[in-house]
């Protein structure tokens, strides 16, 4: 079997970062797999400003950012990348299975960097009752179809929770023309950025509900509406306070869970609800010569803090070889 | 004009299976469907589950279908490459009350012919089914329940029975239908004559019938609500795990799905609405309360995704019968649960009556019973993908992420006849994971865009009307 010193699962901008923070202390044979055709991950599809303003005291679009670390990545002769490779299965050995186009690959790595990233939390995993017609998109997915797409998913938008990327996506309809009627979140508070809150929504008047919920999504093949309610300090529904919104697209955006799911099938245990391994210090595993780092660790709100955090897994990892 | 022999219209479990059965015969048969892909209607939301028999009264014409239909779902499931599993169940007692309630329910599902059934104590239930709940101190067990894929079953039925020489109309909305020398059903623009006409339109039978002016039944959509749990709770239990049957339904389950997802639910509520498939809040707490009692190990946070089925019924068992007043007309209707089970039976009796009332029924010299199995790499074993790559490259650029679906997979679907998102979804699981398609829904619209040669602003859900899109800023 093939054995690398050290084998990185991400090409996003934590996967590159430790890729090359463990070049830069001594690890000279890296293999650094991404699923997608290219590096730099959800960078990509983030094509507003923002990004970069600690790590590099400039104000950066997404991808912008990303082709800093992608031009240094391509440039290290030490650092092989593969694009569209998909693991598919880790053992506790650290052997990884792969896939890409026209052929299955197995790597024993002695030592592994886990940059999976991390994935939005979906309708079904709070529950929302009602139909389940087209139109209801994480707001991820929204801003894919798009930034990447060039398409329109919607004209007459409700943003249920204000994560930052709701927040930016509901600039970004503005932008586009279609009519953002409200943001809807539980919480007294914005779960986003307030550069975001500012910027997105309060700059374009956009109605931003605190303790509301959304109750139901209505229509039969397409959105046509959804019910709100105000709830009180559990929660929940306060009675009489229903109200309706006509609207032809729901976007969700309550949350980033980490994408676990490799580390898990090795054995390693997740925090149940934060879905982060269960560690004592950052990055670090239970298992020796397995870091994990970036959002896959623990959701962060800057992709800058990704980075840094990052390059310290990178250095563990040399470290860690070094013994 | 053409004179179809048979005419079926609705292209469920139920139309599905008597068209595949029709078309073993030299005969003209199509089968008509309202929405743009064939099992889009109750076929597609239901639990899955190929019953026993019990929980049947011993007279009923659903429990004598049921308990054929599943012994021949096992030779279909074989033929057609469909998964069956065979679980089993188990009907669970708490306190000597109801335990005294599972030696009747043998009795009744003995009389049916339910084969097999034993009567389990509390130690075989502790080493068998551990994670059922300690309170249980015996069960009824019936090995002979199975787990299939309802729409992957009635997918696969409808493509060999196009093999055959069936013809399907989808986007086939039937709206009228005048009795004269011969039936003539309009659909849309359309006008299709034939000599029988089986009406198999699930929730809309009623209506259907009373086009042709029997209208002495009526359907009334009993909902469920189900539940679905992530993947990695699959041993969750080794069977399906029942309460005492309710009034209405055989009451809120702990079930095994074959695609390793474990279900819970469902509920049973008589509504008005037969387009009402919305979920609610007080559903899913009643499921959540019901299962947690039967297995307290369930929890909420492991539930991935959820939907609603609607039942359709009519009293209190099939209705299958020849309409002499309207002389060719069969009504399979109210074929509420257990139908998706009963449905081979049900072909079989339909075929039955035909041949009475006069249809000649000859066989073809060539019926190819058998197809080529659908390949799931979510299903195979490493070794087995690693060789498919290698014959096809397809197989190793893998486009969900959350259920390892591949290029080829997804075009595969598209080729044998999957024209929507959940088209694809239920063909091939892109999209039924955890991220629910926040991943891959970009590039299955691109996939299918590009097959079906249809700009991506109409690619849709599920037929007309549920574009995902609302419009293309690179035209605009
Ligand atoms: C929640 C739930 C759980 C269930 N669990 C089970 C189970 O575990 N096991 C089991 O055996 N059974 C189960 N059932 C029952 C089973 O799903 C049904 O009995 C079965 O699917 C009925 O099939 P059908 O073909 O009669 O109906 P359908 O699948 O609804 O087919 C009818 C078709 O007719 C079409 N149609 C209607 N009107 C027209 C028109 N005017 N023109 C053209 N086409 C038309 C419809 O679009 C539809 O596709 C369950 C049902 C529900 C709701």
């Amino acid at each position: 079997m093939i054995e690398r010193d050290l084998v990185i699962v991400g090409g996003g901008p934590g996967g590159m970062a430790a890729a090359i923070s463990a070049y830069e202390n001594g690890i000279k044979d890296i293999l650094l797999l991404e699923r997608d055709q290219y590096l730099g991950g959800i960078l990509n599809q983030c094509i507003h400003t923002g990004f970069g303003l600690n790590y590099f005291k400039e104000v950066l679009t997404g991808p912008e950012y990303a082709d800093r670390f992608i031009k240094k990545v391509q440039g290290i002769p030490g650092i092989e990348i593969s694009l569209k490779s998909f693991v598919v299965h880790l053992t506790k050995d650290k052997v990884l299975t792969y896939l890409r186009p026209g052929m299955v690959k197995t790597v024993k790595a002695r030592c592994l960097i886990m940059a999976t990233g991390c994935r939005e939390k979906t309708r079904e995993m709070v529950h929302i009752a009602g139909t389940r017609p087209a139109g209801v998109f994480s707001a991820g997915l929204a801003q894919k179809l798009v930034n990447i797409e060039g398409l329109l998913p919607g004209k007459e938008v409700v943003i249920v929770g204000s994560g930052d990327i709701g927040l930016i996506m509901a600039r970004r309809f503005t932008l586009e023309g279609a009519k953002v009627k409200a943001v809807i979140e539980i919480q007294d508070k914005t779960r986003g950025l307030m550069r975001n809150v500012v910027q997105c929504v309060t700059d374009f008047d956009i109605p931003l509900y605190f303790k509301h919920k959304i109750l139901k999504i209505f229509g039969r093949d397409r959105v046509e509406g959804i019910s709100v309610a105000k709830v009180d300090d559990e929660m929940n529904k306060i009675q009489g306070t229903e109200f309706t919104i006509d609207c032809d697209t729901v976007l969700i955006s309550v949350g980033l869970i980490p994408e676990n799911e490799l580390i898990e099938m090795a054995g390693l245990e997740l925090d149940r609800k934060t879905n982060s391994p269960v560690s004592k210090e950052v990055n670090k595993t239970s298992m020796p010569g397995l870091f994990v780092c970036g959002n896959a660790f623990k959701v962060y709100d800057l992709a800058d803090s990704v980075s840094k955090d990052s390059e310290s897994a990178g250095r563990l990892a040399a470290e860690y070889l070094k013994h | 004009m053409r004179i179809y022999d048979v005419i079926i219209i609705g292209a469920g479990a139920v139309g599905a299976s008597i068209a595949r059965e029709l078309s073993r015969y030299k005969l003209d048969v199509a089968l008509l469907e309202k929405e743009t892909e064939v099992t889009f209607g109750v076929s597609k939301s239901n639990s899955g589950i190929i019953h026993p028999g019990t929980q049947n009264p011993s007279g009923s014409l659903k429990g004598r279908l049921c308990v054929q239909g599943n012994l021949l779902t096992r030779k279909i499931s074989r033929e057609l490459g469909v998964d069956f599993k065979e679980v089993g169940e188990l009907i669970a007692a708490f306190g000597e009350e109801e335990k005294t309630r599972l030696y009747e329910l043998k009795k009744e599902a003995e009389c049916l012919g339910v084969p097999r059934l034993e009567i389990v104590d509390s130690a075989w239930l502790r080493k068998n089914e551990p994670n059922l709940s300690k309170d249980v101190i015996a069960a009824l067990y019936a090995p002979t329940a199975g787990i299939i894929s309802p729409y992957r079953l009635v997918y696969d039925l409808t493509e060999n029975a196009i093999r055959n020489g069936v013809e399907l109309f989808t986007e086939t909305k039937v709206d009228n239908i005048a009795v004269k020398e011969y039936f003539e059903i309009s659909a849309r623009k359309a006008v299709f004559k034939s000599r029988f006409l089986i009406n198999s339109a699930g929730l809309f039978a009623d209506e259907i019938s009373k086009m042709v002016g029997v209208d002495d039944f009526k359907i009334t959509p009993r909902k469920g609500e189900e539940f679905l749990l992530d993947k990695k709770n699959e041993y969750l239990t080794s069977h399906l795990i029942f309460p005492l049957p309710a009034k209405t339904s055989k009451g809120i389950l702990v079930i095994k799905t074959s695609d390793g997802n474990p279900m819970i639910g469902p509920t049973a509520e008589d509504i008005s609405d037969k387009e009402d498939s919305s979920t609610t809040d007080r559903g899913f707490q009643e499921v959540l309360s019901q299962v947690k009692r039967l297995v307290p190990a369930i929890d909420e946070r492991d539930i991935i995704a959820y939907f609603a089925g609607l039942r359709p019924v009519s009293d209190n068992d099939f209705i299958i019968r020849y309409e002499d007043k309207v002389p060719g007309f069969i009504n399979v209707a109210g074929i509420q649960s257990p139908g998706l089970t009963a449905a081979p039976a049900i072909s079989l009796m339909v075929c039955d009556i035909l041949k009475k009332n006069g249809l000649s029924m000859k066989k073809k010299l060539i019926f190819h019973s058998h197809r080529k199995k659908t390949i799931h790499l979510f299903a195979i074993p490493l070794e087995k993908t690693k060789k498919l790559v290698k014959k096809d490259a397809g197989y190793g650029d893998i486009v969900c992420r959350c259920e390892m679906v591949s290029a080829k997979e997804i075009k595969d679907a598209i080729d044998r006849g999957a024209r929507t998102l959940d088209g694809i979804k239920f063909r091939t699981r892109a999209q039924a994971g955890k991220c629910h398609g926040s991943f891959c829904t970009t590039r299955l619209m691109k996939i299918l865009s590009e097959k079906i040669d249809v700009p991506l602003i109409e690619i849709t859900k599920r037929g007309k009307g549920s574009e995902i899109v609302k419009g293309d800023r690179r035209n605009d």
